[in-house]
């Protein structure tokens, strides 16, 4: 059963046309753009179901291509998102796809940073603006973006999560909820770690400072 | 304070008074807010809604596919010069929907509720009240509270998204959390307004989501128009003591059923319903071709 808050309901405040196709779009390639981390150089998005048949007519091209900019649903610049890509000579594609069995409004994103960086993500738009992130760097995975959201990569072994979590107990952020995701033993893990306060920069940075941690990003709540 | 039905909701509304004083607390808990907060976040939202509204009913505004624009300032026309069939009240309410959707369409910034497909139902019935009964703010305010409510039961039980459940979905639950907040700001009891919610979902159900060239336009807009009257046909209904004799629960139950049954190409693929007629397919070849 899925969790609403009242602003599920009564928004997002949001540019139009479409809270599954634009505003909930832009979200899931915001969050595309925190976990690359960094200035977006070339992107792919390849579309599925209702996506595909609809996508130009919805805006979700425009929004699409603001999120990965970090434009959030309601900046009334996702109306130019294309012309704002063109001076920032960001190289777009797209196409569309079967993603198998998934929300009709489903959407992977390759990205590759300025510098070279490379990450993509599939995320599904499930209606009134939710979102949920379904695969990152193709482990499934499963977040919201509802919450203040912390993504750790980091080398399957013992010890890692106490020392992050560690962190966390004495800083007062309280986890909400957590997932570990791992291809196989002892392989680069993914984890995630949705928490009901804000997480400073200071924390990011001690947890980063960790051995084995390969990288570590912040995806602020979204809120609208 | 937590609810996933509308029993539930019904059960601790009758302890709380109204229903909004349950969505209150409930969201209060959620999200670690105080109630001041969360006033002051729906009250920025009541006016992007307003200011929303006014900025359809000021100039034209053209849809992205160029199929609607315009509506909004001539059904003012019509209850300005009190020449309604209607009744200006309705009349009224039905332009600020239009309006609305003129908005929405041409990537201006809206309120969800609990759509943008659906985002003109709630605030041209609450614009409409608050003009044409002098109810104020405060009590709109309330009024947005309750719609949470039962926008909340329908989203955990079935669906909001058109993709998933149709128009019924989106139209339709805006239309049923709209008649629940009328019945609760015009006086009417929790029960009354769980009555008027599923009044208003049925006589939607199994509405499709068929729009021309995929925009978010037509039907869109004028659907925006039905879910208005009936959100307050419903309501009217309601506070007449005219029950659903359907309980709102069930009700639900039968529109997440009713999404299973229908097909992909009645749900948001603009590949049934209106949107494969003649007419249009040629607005979506012109649409295109511009691009």
């Amino acid at each position: 059963m899925e969790e609403y808050s009242i602003f599920d309901m009564i928004g997002p405040i949001m540019v139009g046309p479409s809270s599954s196709h634009t505003a909930g779009a832009a979200k899931i390639a915001y969050i595309g753009y925190k976990i690359l981390g960094e200035e977006v150089m070339e992107v792919t998005f390849t579309l599925h179901g209702s996506f595909a048949s609809t996508y130009k007519g919805h805006g979700t091209d425009k929004a699409l291509v603001g999120g990965i900019m970090g434009l959030l649903p309601d900046d009334e610049n996702l109306k130019h998102a294309f012309d704002l890509a063109k001076e920032k000579n960001i190289v777009i594609g797209f196409k569309e796809g079967d993603l198998g069995n998934v929300h009709p409004n489903t959407v992977r994103i390759d990205l590759t940073g300025v510098t070279n960086k490379k990450i993509n993500i599939i995320g599904s738009s499930i209606g009134a603006g939710k979102i949920k992130i379904i695969n990152i760097g193709n482990i499934d995975i499963d977040f919201t973006g509802d919450y203040t959201t912390l993504i750790t990569h980091h080398i399957d072994q013992p010890g890692i999560i106490a020392k992050i979590t560690t962190i966390l107990a004495n800083s007062n952020i309280n986890i909400a909820f957590m997932k570990v995701y791992r291809p196989s033993k002892g392989e680069m893990a993914v984890m995630l770690l949705e928490t009901d306060e804000n997480i400073p920069h200071s924390v990011i940075e001690e947890i980063n400072k960790i051995e084995k941690m390969n990288s570590v990003q912040l995806i602020e709540k979204i809120t609208g | 304070m937590n609810f996933s039905s509308g029993e539930e909701l019904l059960a601790k509304a009758q302890e709380l008074k109204h229903i909004y004083n349950v969505v209150m607390k409930y969201e209060s808990h959620k999200s670690n807010k105080n109630e001041e907060d969360i006033l002051d976040k729906l009250k920025l939202s009541w006016h992007i809604m307003q200011e929303a509204i006014q900025q359809g009913l000021d100039k034209e505004t053209k849809g992205k596919g160029h199929m609607i624009g315009g509506e909004a300032l001539k059904m003012k026309e019509r209850y300005t010069h009190n020449n309604t069939i209607c009744g200006n009240t309705m009349a009224k309410a039905i332009s600020y929907g239009l309006s609305t959707m003129e908005v929405n369409a041409c990537m201006g910034r809206i309120v969800a509720c609990p759509t943008a497909g659906s985002s003109g139902v709630l605030p041209g019935i609450l614009l409409m009240l608050k003009e044409e009964y002098e109810i104020p703010d405060e009590k709109i305010i309330k009024g947005l509270l309750t719609a949470s409510g039962i926008g909340i039961i329908i989203g955990k039980n079935a669906s909001l998204s058109g993709a998933e459940g149709g128009c019924q979905a989106e139209v339709g639950s805006a239309s049923a959390m709209a008649a629940a907040a009328v019945v609760e700001i015009m006086g009417g009891t929790p029960a009354m307004a769980l009555s008027a919610s599923a009044i208003a979902l049925q006589n939607l159900m199994g509405l499709i989501c068929d729009p021309v060239a995929g925009l978010v336009e037509v039907p869109c807009q004028k659907r925006n128009a039905i879910g208005i009257a009936n959100g307050l046909i419903a309501s009217e209904m309601a506070l007449a003591g005219i029950e659903s004799v359907i309980p709102f629960d069930e009700v639900v139950h039968a529109m997440k059923e009713v999404s299973k049954l229908m097909p992909s190409m009645l749900r948001e693929t603009a590949q049934g319903g209106i949107a494969t007629t003649p007419t249009a397919k040629k607005f979506e070849k012109e649409i295109f071709s511009q691009r």
